[in-house]
């Protein structure tokens, strides 16, 4: 097993990622998360790491347009498929709706979970434009936040779905 | 004319300007879009990765540590043990080393470090060292550790029993005799943790002249200097401390850990920048928690509701090493001597090692556990009076410029109004109708509750150095930009905005013009450090005075150039002008003017402020620690399913006393957050500490709230206009989250008729609770 491990340590894989619109082709150590290959190799530091473990929710990109926690996909598992991080909501240098909801509403204080509750709604809002609260604290019950007691992120995402 | 030293406390007019607006934080949308630069995004040419080698055995003699082969594995560039790189002394209890050499105390204790080039080559090192133990008989539960013959946790201690609290005013002891009301109980409060989003993190790196400069989340730069110089004896002036934005830390970052000379350490052995970033799991077990306390509490009341006596005696477990959070017991005293008219108080806390894990401070700092079994039991008399909980409270809430008996101060105090609004907006009149209300459910076996409960904090600062000061400069620049350095550090609270809005008004200059640096210590002046909500009013003071500092020399200059007196001019909208017939110099020519001029000069305003408080006294400890006092009331409605136990929160209203909002929007968002820790306390979390062992160290296994989770909070600031603070503001930072358990658990025993003394009040024990209650149906109470 360890063997295995160190023998796949030196191995490297081509991957084709599709991140915000752009393709990158990487080289990479097929034991990488998506996490680690957005951070390290390709410096996109907005997903950020919480956990670990898929708990916190503070990595979560767009994959194929659904929400997920990069610390628990492989890169190699990405190939050819389209991330959308959080560096890659804005439109023409324009934030996403909900960004600026979240600003103007108070939604961000310490901000380290904000780029992942940002990805969550982005995801609802496409899929329910017209989300109920309920809804809206369904789409970032995977996303923990421990500043705001979540009430104006909430207040936020349904603003900026008005 | 005002007082020149003070700003206006914004009692009687409203301030036209920015102060009271809604504005967003100066780095939201950074945050927002994710290009705010946090510590774990921070890297350095050629920089390595530290890993730190736990002992996770709870209590032994450290025999010897093999790191040969470590040493040999490529990619490895340092392996420091307590053996080849003893660091010296530090902490609060000056008990702590940064590696261990002789003995391991706790299962947390740094026993090896090692540097890699990579994460995984660190990791791999770790697991190359070999350490032989002789263990040692280890205690878990700090009353065994008093008793004597228990394991001696440090041989250099007289004893286990690191300090004991002893406060009394009245007489307690025949007050409880003399009163008509007595209620009594045991309360018993779990370990939590900050779980702030981001984990700990630091940085070094020396420069070829031997100046080392850390990255860290510390809470305290200045202190961190100090530290760091004690337990590695590198002089303070070699010392600079950079804070990147920090995502939360909620008191983790109020003492320095070992992990941070161990930092040090790697990069003084490898001669690169070295980083430790904490893991979750690290994280989980080696940040310093909310300590677990063991409380016997009683309280007293007279026949006409008056509150007459308090005792409390608490067994506190700071674990192997004494951090700050053995000060939390001044915290504690504050709560059950203070809140309210108490005319007797007794209460005792011994702070004691164990071999668990060492605990410190979190947001509160001993005020969420004083304030859960003070108001539980305020509740409990109130009952037993038959007397509305509501009605009880105000009988005896504190008023404005009244001194306590503990010689706490109190000048704007709006507790009243906070309990009016809190009962109103809950609904209380109609919970007079209890009995069919606790059955207004759709389901039949879920009752309905309601349950209120006060909060009384520091609000003008907390003089627990002896300094609570906190220096600001203000410098304006040839183009008007306005940069406010300050001593103060942001961890994600928003005092940078709230900071910013008072110099703008200050000085009359738009808030987009005004920046705040507050993350060099190279740079900025000295201040104690984030805690204790004080730096919207410690820092604000200063920040206000730098800015009237840096106004006088803008006007003394355009007066001359003007040909007025400097009385005669104001400032606006970019430009200084003449009150009376509009002439006007735009504001950044001034400047300009007085750069560019023989015998020259630049403008920086400087400001300083500490408030007029004490320390406490060492013996009575008695003493006004805080220049402003903030107060609260929670209410909350819950459903309690009688067959599982499981409490839902519906609805939460949190009035506070804030005295002036600079940025309602952020004094909320304190609030609300704090509700967010006050419901996990109440609900869910707990760490599972065994054998002096984390059992949870996950966020699956230890529950912080989620959005679905939280009820609906409606928060109602109530604003008193504090003399002191600037602009009438007081801290608001830590209260929310204080009252919040005691008022769920009042609404529990409103809708369920028992008691819970335990936290977290999981569906298990309400479960328990409720079947207990039912056999024991001659007593309403748990036992």
């Amino acid at each position: 097993m360890r063997d295995n491990l160190l023998r796949m340590a030196k191995m490297r894989f081509p991957i084709l990622l599709v991140v915000n619109g752009e393709e990158h082709e990487l080289e990479i150590d097929p034991r990488r998360t998506l996490l680690q290959t957005l951070r390290e190799e390709l410096e996109l530091g907005g997903t950020h790491l919480g956990c670990d473990s898929g708990d916190c929710g503070a990595c979560t990109v767009l994959l194929d347009g659904e929400p997920a926690p990069s610390c628990l996909v492989l890169a190699a598992d990405c190939d050819g498929r389209a991330i959308v991080t959080v560096e890659g909501l804005l439109q023409n240098g324009e934030p996403h709706a909900v960004q600026k909801a979240l600003v103007a509403q108070g939604g961000i204080q310490c901000g380290y979970c904000t780029p992942g509750i940002v990805v969550s709604s982005v995801a609802l809002l496409r899929a329910n434009p017209n989300p109920n609260e309920a809804e809206v604290r369904e789409a970032i019950a995977g996303n923990l936040c421990r500043c705001t007691g979540y009430q104006k992120i909430v207040e936020a995402v349904l603003a900026a779905a008005k | 004319m005002s007082d020149a030293t003070k700003p206006p406390n914004g009692s009687g007019s409203q301030s036209p300007g920015i102060i009271g607006k809604r504005v967003p934080k100066l780095d939201a949308l950074d945050k927002a879009t994710g290009r705010a630069q946090y510590g774990h995004d921070v890297t350095l040419p050629g920089m390595l990765v530290g890993k730190i080698l736990y002992a996770n055995v709870p209590h032994a003699r450290i025999v010897s540590v093999d790191i040969a082969r470590a040493q040999k594995l490529r990619g490895v560039r340092a392996v420091i043990t307590g053996a080849n790189n003893p660091g010296r002394k530090f902490g609060y209890g000056t008990d702590n080393t940064p590696l261990k050499g002789d003995k391991v105390r706790c299962r947390r204790d740094e026993v090896a470090a090692v540097a890699a080039v990579d994460e995984d080559t660190a990791n791999e090192a770790l697991e190359l060292i070999r350490v032989e133990y002789d263990e040692l008989p280890a205690v878990f539960d700090p009353r065994a550790a008093l008793v004597e013959g228990a394991p001696k946790i440090h041989h250099d201690k007289p004893s286990n029993l690191f300090t004991r609290y002893d406060y009394s005013h009245g007489d307690a002891e025949r007050a409880f005799d003399s009163a008509d009301v007595v209620v009594e109980g045991d309360f018993d409060l779990p370990y939590v943790t900050h779980s702030a989003m981001e984990t700990a993190f630091c940085l070094a790196a020396f420069d070829l002249q031997g100046h080392l400069t850390v990255w860290s989340t510390t809470q305290i730069p200045f202190l961190l200097q100090r530290d760091l110089s004690e337990a590695l004896g590198i002089p303070g002036r070699e010392i600079r401390v950079i804070q990147p934005t920090i995502g939360g830390s909620f008191g983790r970052g109020l003492d320095v850990y070992p992990f941070e000379p161990i930092t040090v350490q790697l990069a003084q052995a490898t001669g690169k920048p070295v980083r430790i970033s904490f893991s979750r799991t690290e994280e989980f077990f080696a940040s310093a928690h909310r300590q677990p306390a063991i409380v016997r509490m009683r309280s007293a009341a007279r026949h006409d509701g008056t509150l007459w006596a308090r005792e409390a005696r608490l067994v506190l477990d700071a674990g192997a090493y004494i951090s700050w959070g053995a000060v939390t017991p001044l915290v504690m005293m504050e709560t059950v001597a203070s809140l309210y008219r108490v005319p007797h108080a007794k209460f005792v806390a011994d702070v004691v090692y164990t071999n668990n894990l060492p605990t410190g401070a979190m947001r509160g700092y001993g005020n969420p556990q004083s304030t859960f079994f003070t108001e539980v039991q305020m509740d409990e008399l109130a009952e037993k009076l038959g007397m509305d909980p509501v009605e009880f409270r105000l009988k005896n809430a504190n008023q404005p410029n009244e001194e306590t008996p503990q010689g706490l101060k109190i000048t704007s105090c709006g507790l009243r109004e906070c309990i009016t609004e809190a009962a109103q907006r809950i609904g209380w009149e109609s919970r007079a109708a209890t009995d069919e209300r606790r059955f207004e459910t759709d389901e039949p076996h879920v009752r309905r509750g309601v349950g209120i409960a006060c909060t009384l904090n520091v609000g003008g600062g907390a003089r627990i150095y002896r300094s609570d000061g906190c220096g600001a400069t203000v410098k304006v620049d040839d183009f008007g930009r306005v940069t406010l350095v300050t001593g103060s550090t942001e961890i994600g609270q928003g005092s940078e905005t709230a900071l910013a809005q008072i110099v703008a008004e200050a000085m009359g200059v738009r808030l987009e013009d005004v920046t705040v640096i507050n993350s060099d210590t190279s740079v900025k002046p000295w201040d104690v450090g984030v805690h204790a909500s004080r730096t919207t009013f410690i820092a604000g003071n200063a920040a206000w005075r730098a800015a009237q500092d840096a106004k006088r020399q803008i006007l003394a200059h355009a007066a001359q150039m003007l040909n007025v007196s400097a009385d005669a001019l104001e400032i606006g909208d970019r430009i200084v002008r003449v009150k009376d017939d509009g002439r006007q110099v735009a504001f950044d020519k001034v400047v300009r003017a007085l750069h560019y001029r023989e015998g020259g000069t630049f403008v920086i305003g400087t400001g300083w402020y500490d408030p007029p408080t004490q320390l406490v006294d060492k013996d009575t400890y008695k003493g006004n620690i805080s220049a402003a006092f903030g107060f609260g009331a929670q209410a909350v409605e819950v459903l309690v399913d009688m067959e599982t136990g499981k409490v839902r929160v519906l609805r939460l209203v949190a009035a506070h006393d804030v005295g002036r909002a600079i940025n309602p929007m952020y004094c909320e968002g304190q609030i609300e957050g704090g509700v967010q820790m006050g419901v996990g306390y109440a609900l869910t979390e707990e760490l599972l500490v065994r054998d002096g062992q984390i059992l949870n160290p996950t966020f699956l296994d230890y529950r912080v709230p989620t959005a679905l989770d939280m009820p609906e909070i409606e928060t109602v600031l109530i604003e008193t206009a504090d003399p002191e603070g600037p602009f009438g503001a007081k801290g608001v930072g830590e209260m929310g989250g204080t009252p919040t358990a005691a008022a769920i658990a009042n609404a529990i025993f409103d809708a369920t008729g028992v008691r819970l003394r335990r936290l977290p009040m999981t569906g298990e024990r309400v479960l328990a609770a409720i079947i207990k209650g039912e056999s024991n149906a001659a007593s309403q109470t748990e036992p």
